[in-house]
Formats: structure tokens, C-alpha cells, sequence
């Protein structure tokens, strides 16, 4: 401490340890939060369901997502990453998992939305070289679609989360 | 800076900064806001730099008292200076003898 080098160079690194040590007390601080989200997703309408040219069953939704994810914002929360995904059981893979529609909510006050929308990605059954039946899977089938989310916090450790709706079920026919 | 006020330098350094983290930590904590936090730990840091990293005067109010060169200055050493001075002597008659 002699010199203004010396304590130049004590400060700046016990300054940085007491930050790292604040910012991991933030991030502990994140577990006292307990949310409460809730989702709801209808299916308005099937806009077309058929074998696409490579084979695979081919399906357009139109979707009403409405969602409120408020309490998941704390204040060491710097976005919300959410996702819609279609799941699914097939005698091969016992999840399927096709993302929909995703989106990013950048402050609490867009965390309560209500969204009308077609599927934002391809669905269709994705053919695997193993089974002969693959890709055909989707004719009278039941699924899931599962509001998922990832909290990204401004530091510390990520959360992840989901809400299953279930008790969809595909047309027996294509149309 | 002086011994005590390298001391208290360090005292200051470490108190301030933890207190002001606590502050920074609640303030955050309490108006639901990192950037607060953030905003009240960096301004802290800035204070304690000015107050304990300048030589500030009263970091120097107890100098250290060196004891005066006393032993020193009774036992000069003359010898040396005498035998330079014969030598030297000798050397100019040499460079005299060579002249003549």
C-alpha cells in the first residue's frame, strides 16, 4: 500500500471480487421467487394435412396462443425466451418434439400476450431410415403442445420450464 | 504515505467498498432494479478511489524520525585521501621526468 500503483491495484481487485460476489448473491436471490405461469392454446383451425412430396405428413395450424408469464420476470431477469412445440408418441420415439412458434419477450410488460397465428415452422413428420412406417405417423394421432420457456437472467443461472396442454388429436383422414 | 497511513488506507478500502455493496445490494434488491445496483456499487468504488488511492495529507501525519548520521560524521575517512593525493604526486613527477 506504499504506492498509488499499490493501492490502485488493491482496489480495482477487491472492488471486482465484492462485484462477482453481489451479482451471485442476485442470482441466488432469483431461487426466492416462486412463478405461478399460465398458458392457454387452441387450435382455431387444420389449414391443410398431407403427405408432402418427400412423404412425410405435412400439417398447417392456425393457433391461438395466449399466455402470462409476468411472474417468471424477477429483477435479475434480461429476457424470456419461450416456444410452442407440437409433441408426440410414435412406436419408434417416444417424444417427437416440432417447434411452432417461438418468440422473445424482452421486458415484463410483453409478458402478457395473446397471439394469433399459423405454425411459424414446418410440421411435418420427419421421416427416420430405420422404420418403414416413419414419417407417416401423424393420421389419428394424439399430441401435446407444450408452452416452453428459458429465463435468461442478466447473471447467474438459467431456468427452464414448461407447461403441458394435452388432449389434441390429429384428423383420421388427410384433407 | 507513512506506516499508520498505509494502515488506515487499507482499513478505509475495505470498509467502504463492503459497505458499499450492502448499500448497492439492497437498494437493488429493494426497488426490484440491477441497474440501481449496479449504478449506486460503481459510484461507491469512485469515492473510495479518491478518498484512500491519492497521498492525501493525513495519510502523512506521523513520518518516520530517522536517527541523525552522528556515528558518520565523527569517523571521516582522511588515509584514503592522503594516499590518492602521494600517488597522484608521483605520477606528475614521472610525466615531468619524461618532459625534461
Amino acid at each position: 500500500m506504499h504506492s498509488f500503483g499499490y493501492r490502485a491495484n488493491a482496489l480495482l481487485t477487491f472492488a471486482l471480487t465484492i462485484l462477482a460476489l453481489i451479482c451471485a448473491m442476485a442470482s441466488f436471490s432469483d431461487n426466492l421467487n416462486s412463478p405461478s405461469p399460465s398458458a392457454h392454446v387452441q387450435v382455431l383451425n387444420i389449414n391443410w394435412f398431407q403427405k408432402s412430396s418427400q412423404g412425410n405428413d405435412e400439417v398447417s395450424l392456425t393457433l391461438n396462443v395466449s399466455a402470462n408469464l409476468q411472474s417468471l420476470f424477477t429483477w435479475n431477469t434480461k429476457q424470456v425466451f419461450v416456444f410452442l412445440a407440437a409433441e408426440y408418441e410414435t412406436p419408434i420415439n417416444s417424444l417427437n418434439q416440432v417447434s411452432l412458434w417461438d418468440g422473445i419477450i424482452p421486458a415484463k410488460e410483453y409478458a402478457q400476450f395473446g397471439i394469433h397465428t399459423t405454425n411459424k415452422y414446418h410440421f411435418d413428420d420427419q421421416a427416420s431410415l430405420s422404420s418403414r412406417n416413419a414419417g407417416s405417423n401423424l393420421r389419428g394421432r394424439e399430441y401435446n403442445l407444450t408452452l416452453h420457456w428459458h429465463v435468461m437472467p442478466k447473471t447467474g443461472k438459467m431456468f427452464a420450464d414448461k407447461l403441458v396442454m394435452s388432449g389434441f388429436r390429429f384428423p383420421e383422414e388427410y384433407r | 504515505m507513512d506506516w499508520q497511513g498505509q494502515k488506515l488506507a487499507e482499513q478505509w478500502l475495505q470498509i467502504l467498498l463492503l459497505a458499499f455493496a450492502a448499500a448497492a445490494f439492497a437498494t437493488g434488491y429493494a426497488l426490484g432494479s440491477f441497474e440501481t445496483m449496479v449504478l449506486t456499487y460503481v459510484s461507491g468504488v469512485i469515492i473510495t478511489t479518491l478518498i484512500t488511492v491519492p497521498n492525501w495529507p493525513f495519510f502523512n501525519r506521523r513520518p518516520l524520525k530517522w536517527l541523525d548520521p552522528i556515528e558518520a560524521e565523527k569517523h571521516p575517512k582522511p588515509q584514503q585521501i592522503a594516499a590518492n593525493r602521494t600517488k597522484n604526486l608521483s605520477v606528475v613527477e614521472v610525466a615531468l621526468d619524461f618532459a625534461f
